[in-house]
């Protein structure tokens, strides 16, 4: 079980959080109506092997969306921020 | 009964004070407080235990400890019976009733027994070569022979009647074993300051140091180390405890066997207790485990582990036997041989090396212990207990059998092939041990972060430096988690004995056949009846990869995991394919590390509590009135509310007959009710909702409908406007949870800057529905401060007002196609409302209906409903394709344009009824072109329901065409009942498809 640190709430155990997606895909603008790119971001996932982006929801907890960079090998998790405090969050 | 003949007279550390009554296979024995199953049999000369797995061979008992692979036993009796057992963990108490497993029709006289006269044919690989191919239909026939003439204990068939809990622990540092490196590492670690758990499995700390005679020195120092463990108050020690999984970040499942060492747990006590522990540092003091050497019948009953001889002899008073040969090929069974032969015991000792050390000798000699060293145990001879065993010239190099020298009588065979430290645990974190050839033992080299290891289980020997590294070890585990050094001395001024231990070892993984004989009878693993032939014949047949060696053998499964088998296995495995053991590799270890009780993994987590259970704030108000329950999502529902003497079906059909009559009223509380603030609030709704909510009134509803972003519908509900910048949304009972999900995820992932806030208030507010041609003289007879007239409260018209002094949200919306209202009130005034609108029902002859009507008012709608909204299915696909927006895009406008979304000839929702008569549709239904019965059809009922208004049985489903199939007869197919019906295609709304009824 990982043991993941919620900026709010601090470390706590994977069974409060849902894993809840890749986070190095950004979902394409609503008024992007080029299907390639929605299904691309819908369907399409890289499977890394060592350092990933992911969301997670502390979903037992604050309810905060949270953006963690972790090892896929050994589940080291290296960061643990705010998704919309992630780099890039709020570019367009 | 009989009368413990092999008890020693004096010493061991049990209690003679009190002694214990038990039985085994229906025959009572004595034995004392701290004996085991095992020694207390072992105590009355019973060597005979069990049955092995595949061949029925006659088994005894092997081990000291949980790496038993023999001596499996069930215990207790009726819904407290437990298989699978090991007589050496089972602690004894007062009234214990064992049973021997798998033999019949008793263990003396198993029938099975003949099975290994043709063990050759059941070899590796029978089954698949059996029972496949042209000869695969055989199986079915054998199949239920085998499964009763293979296998272990019978499962419980009852409830287990104890109660199982679960715990939550964290601490900086976790020992695991309590042997002597890991009070020593506990005490060190402790002294600094850290909060310690130590865990150990026995019942007892100590670990090998309980094998050693009791009242000698180390006793001296493990009782002033437990003394003074006992005396920290940030050290917790747990003993009948066992870390079973190391899991990531250093979380452990630990199973604490709380009661399984009395009859019953005592009141208020659980049977076990499984307890998640997050530690900070880990210190591995698990062990070792001595390994065998295979020969022929090494499988009979007297043949054990020289460590556990030792054991028996010294912490349980036991002799297992009084003419004992030993075989060894490393200097750690001179212990037992000396231990058995100051017992009494007459003692011979096989040595397969060609030379032992002087000390050895000369203490061999003066315990009167006859020594032959190069050689080695080819056979052990007996029926159902060792009686002799053939003796050769052995030259280890060559594996390689000399001139036979005179057979030894013997009643008991103590083994040691050498040692294999106990790292599961660390191979559960992907640790993979290496072969140390100096020692002939697998070793840990590296560890995971925040692990260390210590003691025997680092491949050390010698107790004093075992000792030293777990004082070094956890004094270290203790510094990286803050704890700087205390200044005490950390271990109690007591000298530990200073011991001769070589590690001087010749590997012997197995002992070839007698020369002549062909005996063939070598059992590399004991419990899963797997011989050395069957690992040959593996190999041969191209199966090398240890993973694959394992799979198809099935060496090394079942409860023992091959504790006392693998490292033999690889060792032959090696020798057959002529190449070094360390290149072969391991199998992967995982948890468990010895069996875990389901029931204490699922704790107090059954039954009603396996799952939360949400109520209505009506809840206690339905209850009183006869409500029938049922389930959705985790919430409790009313079904229907049947008057005396009614079914399920003539309560709803009244009920919703009521409906339509006069008027009724429904609790929606479950309904997902999200709030939606800001000043960005209605743009946001514009982008999750299909139609467009930016140009909604303020004091208007509207029905909303979102896709996923693949374009397929996933919720529908109903939105109202309260202000510029206030939505109060409303999802379904099972979406609720998705939806508020999805709402928080587009907020805080893709939109951060939009300026909204989203609260979910679902259990907040009571909700009614009131409905009906009769609904709005109900509602406004008891709201206040709102206008009822059909202009000033339209359709779709949402107000404030109060009930009594209760304010409440009013909502003229309809599920049912009548004229409706839906009441919101908080929910502490939930019943309060309710109670109201029932009190002036009275002269409304109101209904009170349940999901069941609902369901019947909605079909007759065509309204659609989860069993529509099911994730496959588009809007167009409900015949909802005007509710897609074109003048704005939103989540899943772009996919929902996808070619096979798009496709005309998907299934479209359609109203259906039985072409003649009248007959009960069934959902699930496949529909087919009349006649053509094949394939997956045209389509499918989704929703069944008798119709009160059209007084007939009608559904709602999906077929290929859609509406354009109007008035054509199809067939409804159920094969699971072999059913066929003719279903005419009509349209979906069954009841008044203008929509009159709304406005009356």
């Amino acid at each position: 079980m990982l043991r993941i640190a919620c900026p709010y709430c601090g470390e706590r155990d994977q069974v409060e959080y849902v894993y809840a997606g890749d986070a190095t895909c950004r979902m394409p603008e609503l008024t992007d109506s080029d299907l390639d790119r929605w299904a691309d971001w819908v369907f399409i996932r890289d499977n890394p092997m060592g350092e990933h982006h992911e969301f997670w929801q502390h979903v037992h907890g604050c309810r905060q969306w949270l953006f963690v960079v972790r090892d896929t090998v050994t589940h080291e998790v290296r960061s643990v921020t705010l998704a919309r405090e992630r780099p890039g969050a709020t570019q367009p | 009964m009989s009368t413990q003949p092999y008890r020693i007279e004096r010493g061991g550390r049990i209690d003679r004070t009190l002694p214990l009554v038990f039985t085994f296979d229906g025959r009572a024995y004595s034995g004392f407080a701290g004996d085991t199953l095992a020694s207390a049999l072992l105590a009355n000369g019973v060597h005979l235990v069990g049955r092995s797995f595949k061949y029925h061979r006659p088994r005894g008992i092997y081990t000291a400890g949980l790496e038993e692979p023999n001596a499996m036993v069930s215990l207790r009796k009726g819904d407290r019976h437990e298989p699978n057992l090991t007589a050496t963990t089972v602690e004894l108490f007062d009234g214990l009733e064992a049973r021997s497993q798998n033999r019949w029709p008793s263990l003396d006289f198993d029938v099975m027994r003949v099975i290994d006269r043709f063990s050759a044919i059941f070899a590796a690989g029978f089954y698949y070569k059996t029972f496949m191919g042209p000869t695969r239909g055989a199986w079915m026939f054998y199949e239920r022979f085998i499964r009763r003439a293979a296998g272990f204990g019978e499962p419980p068939l009852a409830p287990d009647p104890d109660r199982y809990e679960k715990g939550h622990a964290f601490c900086d540092v976790l020992v695991v074993g309590g042997g002597p490196s890991g009070l020593a590492a506990a005490l060190a670690a402790g002294q600094r300051g850290a909060r310690v758990m130590l865990v150990e499995d026995g019942a007892e700390f100590g670990g090998s140091l309980l094998s050693r005679p009791a009242g000698g020195e180390t006793d001296a120092w493990l009782g002033a180390v437990v003394a003074e463990l006992a005396s920290l108050p940030n050290v917790r020690t747990m003993i009948r405890t066992t870390a079973f999984g190391a899991f990531d970040h250093r979380v452990f499942g630990l199973i604490e066997r709380v009661g399984d060492h009395l009859t019953v747990p005592m009141p208020g006590q659980p049977r076990q207790r499984y307890w998640i522990v997050r530690a900070r540092q880990v210190v591995l003091a698990t062990g070792m485990l001595e390994r065998p050497i295979v020969f022929g019948n090494n499988d009979l009953p007297g043949v054990m582990l020289a460590s556990a001889g030792r054991c028996y002899a010294n912490r349980h008073a036991v002799v297992p036997g009084r003419k004992v040969v030993v075989f060894t090929n490393n200097d750690t069974a001179y212990a037992a041989a000396l231990d058995l032969a100051a017992a009494g015991a007459d003692v011979n000792v096989v040595d397969a090396r060609c030379a032992v050390s002087v000390d050895f000798e000369r203490a061999a000699r003066q315990a009167g212990i006859a020594l032959h060293v190069g050689s080695a145990v080819a056979r052990a001879n007996g029926g159902k207990r060792v009686s002799s065993v053939d003796v050769c010239a052995f030259d280890p190099v060559r594996v390689a059998l000399g001139a036979a020298k005179p057979r030894l009588a013997c009643d008991l065979l103590l083994v040691s092939g050498g040692w294999s430290p106990t790292l599961q645990l660390l191979g559960q974190r992907g640790v993979r041990p290496v072969y140390d050839v100096k020692r002939a033992m697998f070793i840990a080299e590296k560890f995971p972060d925040g692990y260390r290891i210590a003691g025997s289980a680092s491949g050390e020997l010698a107790l004093r430096e075992r000792v030293a590294g777990g004082a070094r070890e956890g004094a270290r585990a203790a510094e990286v988690c803050g704890f700087a050094t205390s200044g005490q001395a950390t271990l109690p001024p007591i000298a530990l004995p200073d011991e001769p231990v070589s590690t001087d070892i010749v590997p012997v993984w197995m002992v070839p056949d007698l020369p002549g004989t062909g005996y063939r009878k070598k059992f590399v693993d004991l419990q899963h009846d797997v011989k050395y032939d069957d690992i040959a014949l593996a190999l041969s047949e191209g199966y090398e990869s240890v993973e694959h060696l394992k799979r198809y053998t099935t060496l090394g499964m079942a409860i023992d995991q091959g504790k006392t088998s693998n490292v033999n296995a690889l060792g032959i495995a090696a020798q057959i394919l002529g190449r070094p053991i360390g290149t072969l590799g391991t199998t992967t270890f995982r948890p468990p590390y010895r069996p875990v009780a389901i029931g204490a993994l699922a704790g107090q987590e059954t039954g009603l509590h396996f799952k939360p259970t949400r109520r209505s704030p009506m809840h206690n108000w339905h209850a009183r009135h006869g409500a029938v329950f049922a389930t959705t999502g985790l919430w409790l529902r009313p079904s229907y509310y049947p008057k005396p003497g009614e079914t399920a079906r003539d309560a709803y059909i009244r009920e919703a007959a009521g409906v339509r009559s006069g008027v009724g009223m429904v609790d929606v509380s479950s309904l997902g009710k999200i709030d939606v603030q800001g000043p960005d609030a209605a743009e946001f709704l514009n982008r999750v909702y299909t139609n467009a909510f930016d140009t909604l009134p303020v004091g208007k509803a509207r029905y909303g409908v979102m896709l996923r972003p693949d374009g397929i519908v996933v919720d529908d509900g109903t939105t109202s406007r309260l202000s510029a910048q206030h939505y109060f949304m409303t999802t379904t009972t099972l979406g609720a949870g998705k939806v508020m999900q999805f709402l928080e995820y587009l907020l805080q992932t893709a939109w951060p800057t939009l300026r909204v806030q989203v609260t979910s208030v679902t259990s907040q507010w009571a909700g009614v529905a009131v409905a009906g041609p009769r609904s709005r003289e109900l509602v406004a007879s008891v709201a206040r401060d709102v206008d009822f007239g059909n202009d000033a409260f339209p359709f779709m018209g949402v107000r404030q007002g109060r009930i009594g002094a209760i304010p409440v949200r009013l909502l003229r919306v309809s599920f049912s196609g009548e004229m409706a209202y839906e009441v919101y009130a908080p929910s502490r005034c939930g019943e309060a409302m309710w109670q109201a609108l029932v009190d002036a029902g009275r002269a409304f002859d109101l209904i009170i209906y349940g999901v069941e009507a609902l369901g019947a008012l909605r079909i007759e709608k065509g309204h659609v409903a989860g069993a529509e909204i099911d994730g496959r299915t588009t809007l167009a696909d409900m015949g909802l394709a005007r509710m897609a927006s074109r003048k704005k895009p939103f989540i899943g406008s772009a996919l929902m344009q996808r070619e096979g979304l798009a496709d005309e000839a998907r299934p479209q929702l359609v109203g259906l009824e039985a072409a003649t008569g009248d007959a009960a549709l069934r959902a699930g239904a496949i529909l087919c072109e009349p006649g053509r019965h094949h394939g997956h059809g045209i389509g499918f009922v989704s929703s069944v329901t008798f119709s009160p208004s059209l007084g007939r049985h009608v559904a709602l489903g999906f077929v290929s065409g859609g509406m354009a199939r109007e008035g054509q007869v199809i067939d409804a197919v159920f094969p699971m009942r072999g059913e066929v019906r003719a279903v005419r295609v009509r349209s979906p709304h069954f009841v008044d498809p203008e929509g009159a009824r709304l406005n009356v």
